[in-house]
């Protein structure tokens, strides 16, 4: 399909149709490989319903009416989140799985390179690209640094913090002497009191929804404007570049 | 000091018959959660064991826990746990004053090295020397520190002693600390609440009188037997939590239906404590029967947890007093507007740089 693009049309769906027609005529390279996508839309989905049940779980929708025998609805809510909880934590073990034996883009999530002078002068050109400084972003077949450094401090780390105080939560109703308390349980006195570690669940889960509006509208910006793809990449694998310039 | 009777002793002494006492000792069983085997255990650990010699320690404080303590209805009637233990020393309740009182502290500590109970009810202040509790004419944290070097077990009473309370809240002038922060080196049960429940103090004495030992304490200190659960895990309007049916404002239809109370800021939910089922007033009612929300009084620190009647606690760090989804919404909407001015400068750039890239 061609047409003509008109500027209105810059952040429509059809513009990047067209341009994987571009992209197409370049190289590709398969960077995410099956368990990392499944894995990515599978945490997807749990985190939708995660953010949704726990919003509620704090703030209830308003009374029902009827006897109590006929309404079961804070425990569905519960019950969709703890479910969706146990699965995003499964998903997340067997991500840290597969960074060890999946190929070395599956390793880029958890291993910054923070102590790396010339990593985060890419972090500092990548930087001066978002804030319009720079014309032209440099080609990256896994994460550009800055994305990398975001991902591991958003994502990574708030990910690990809400497993972690989720399943400590989580061993308060198991009761103690449960799995989740005897592995989690210590974070309610560090933290305080049982209060005070729902606070910090709920900031927690504040902290992932900046990071997922971040993140969502960094993707789609930069497969309309970088130079490689990046949506279609998270469903085939495939990493198509823009252009044959190198770097 | 003549020779310490034997509990039974003194309990018949008192005109206790012996049918009431063995009655006694099967509730004590039941109380605690054993089964009825262990009556036999009890009567016979009372009928040979001298009472322990307790000294019960008064520091900054409310004396509520006292006030809770002699109106304990299981196990028995005040004056009979008052003799269980050999109460050698309380300021609040002895006869005794001044430096005759004092003179008590010092002979016990003396003769039971090693082998008395030390009940702390509130906590010392740091601040100025410890100038802002005065007992017996020195600071309190020395007298503390003075009766916890040879207390076999120490008991700390509420939740001033367990985890500072409303003396320690902030901004906490007096730098008062829950006696574990002054005593590091003894085994500390903690008996939390503002006050803990009568059963529950008695409760904990009787379990250590009958089997010599301290009760099985959770990860915070606190005897699992009475702290395991949360208010809300036994609560009997959990029903209506599970069901979504809630008390939305005070005197609205749900509160007359005695819905659940976690919207107006019940903290049961956050609770450890056995007020959902020991209750108070010999089993009569708890707060949350009486229609008010638990306001979390056994948890560390609840007086800084912002109102009793909000949900989300707030979180004062953040200068005004907010709480965890004003901030979440804040920063998401500000989030939300940067992308979105962030996204037109984009589409501006692009647009002005189109022809360049073909």
């Amino acid at each position: 399909m061609t047409m003509s693009v008109k500027d209105e049309d810059l952040l429509t769906g059809e513009e990047r149709a067209q341009e994987k027609q571009l992209v197409r005529k370049q190289t590709a390279v398969y960077v995410y490989e099956a368990p990392v996508r499944l894995w990515h839309w599978v945490t997807v989905f749990s985190v939708l319903i995660l953010c949704v049940t726990g919003y509620l779980i704090g703030a209830p929708l308003p009374t029902m009416p009827g006897e109590a025998i006929d309404n079961y609805l804070m425990g569905y809510i519960r019950f969709a989140h703890f479910t969706a909880g146990y699965i995003v934590a499964i998903a997340f073990v067997g991500r840290i799985y597969w960074a060890i034996v999946g190929n070395s883009h599956a390793r880029e999530l958890f291993f910054p390179k923070l102590l790396s002078s010339a990593w985060w002068k890419e972090v500092w050109h990548e930087a001066r690209w978002y804030l319009f400084m720079e014309k032209t972003p440099k080609k990256y077949i896994g994460h550009n640094p800055l994305g990398q450094l975001a991902m591991f401090f958003f994502f990574v780390l708030g990910m690990i913090f809400m497993i972690v105080t989720g399943f400590a939560l989580y061993g308060e109703g198991l009761g103690q002497g449960s799995w989740a308390d005897e592995m989690f349980g210590w974070v309610i006195p560090l933290m305080g009191q049982s209060q005070d570690v729902h606070t910090w669940h709920r900031l927690g889960m504040w902290y992932l929804i900046v990071f997922i509006m971040t993140h969502v509208y960094v993707a789609v910006r930069e497969d309309i404007m970088s130079r490689q793809s990046l949506i279609s990449t998270m469903v085939g694998g495939w990493r198509m570049f823009k252009d044959d310039r190198p770097d | 000091m003549s020779q310490i009777e034997t509990f039974y002793e003194v309990m018949r002494r008192q005109g206790i018959t012996r049918r009431s006492f063995l009655k006694y000792c099967s509730l004590t069983a039941a109380a605690l959660g054993l089964g009825p085997t262990f009556a036999p255990k009890i009567a016979h650990a009372m009928e040979t064991k001298e009472r322990t010699p307790v000294l019960w320690l008064h520091g900054l404080e409310c004396t509520c826990c006292s006030e809770s303590f002699i109106r304990s209805a299981h196990p028995l009637v005040k004056d009979v746990v008052l003799s269980m233990i050999s109460l050698d020393y309380d300021d609040t309740l002895m006869a005794s004053a001044g430096h005759q009182a004092e003179e008590v502290l010092h002979e016990t500590i003396k003769k039971y090295k090693g082998k008395y109970i030390l009940a702390v009810e509130g906590n010392p202040p740091l601040n100025e020397d410890g100038m802002f509790c005065i007992s017996g004419g020195k600071p309190f944290v020395e007298k503390l520190k003075y009766a916890a070097k040879d207390a076999a077990a120490i008991i700390a009473w509420g939740s001033c002693a367990s985890w500072g309370c409303v003396q320690a809240a902030r901004p906490n002038p007096t730098q008062a600390v829950p006696i574990h922060k002054v005593i590091t080196d003894k085994p500390i049960i903690k008996v939390p609440g503002c006050p803990p429940i009568a059963e529950v103090m008695t409760g904990v004495i009787t379990y250590m009188l009958t089997f010599g030992k301290m009760p099985e304490l959770d990860r915070q200190g606190r005897p699992k037997m009475f702290y395991s659960q949360r208010i809300h895990d036994k609560c009997y309007r959990r029903p209506h939590f599970d069901a979504g049916q809630f008390v939305e404002e005070w005197d609205d239809e749900g509160a007359r239906k005695g819905y659940c109370l976690y919207k107006v800021g019940c903290k049961g939910p956050t609770t450890y404590n056995a007020c959902s089922t020991v209750r108070w007033n010999e089993g009569i009612s708890f707060p949350i029967q009486a229609g008010h929300g638990c306001i979390g009084c056994s948890e560390d620190g609840f007086w800084d947890k912002g109102s009793f009647y909000d949900r989300l606690t707030n979180i004062p760090q953040f200068g005004i007093e907010k709480n965890a989804d004003e901030i979440g919404t804040a920063v998401a909407g500000g989030v939300g507007a940067a992308i979105a001015a962030h996204a037109a400068v984009s589409a501006i750039k692009r647009a002005q740089h189109k022809g360049d890239q073909e």
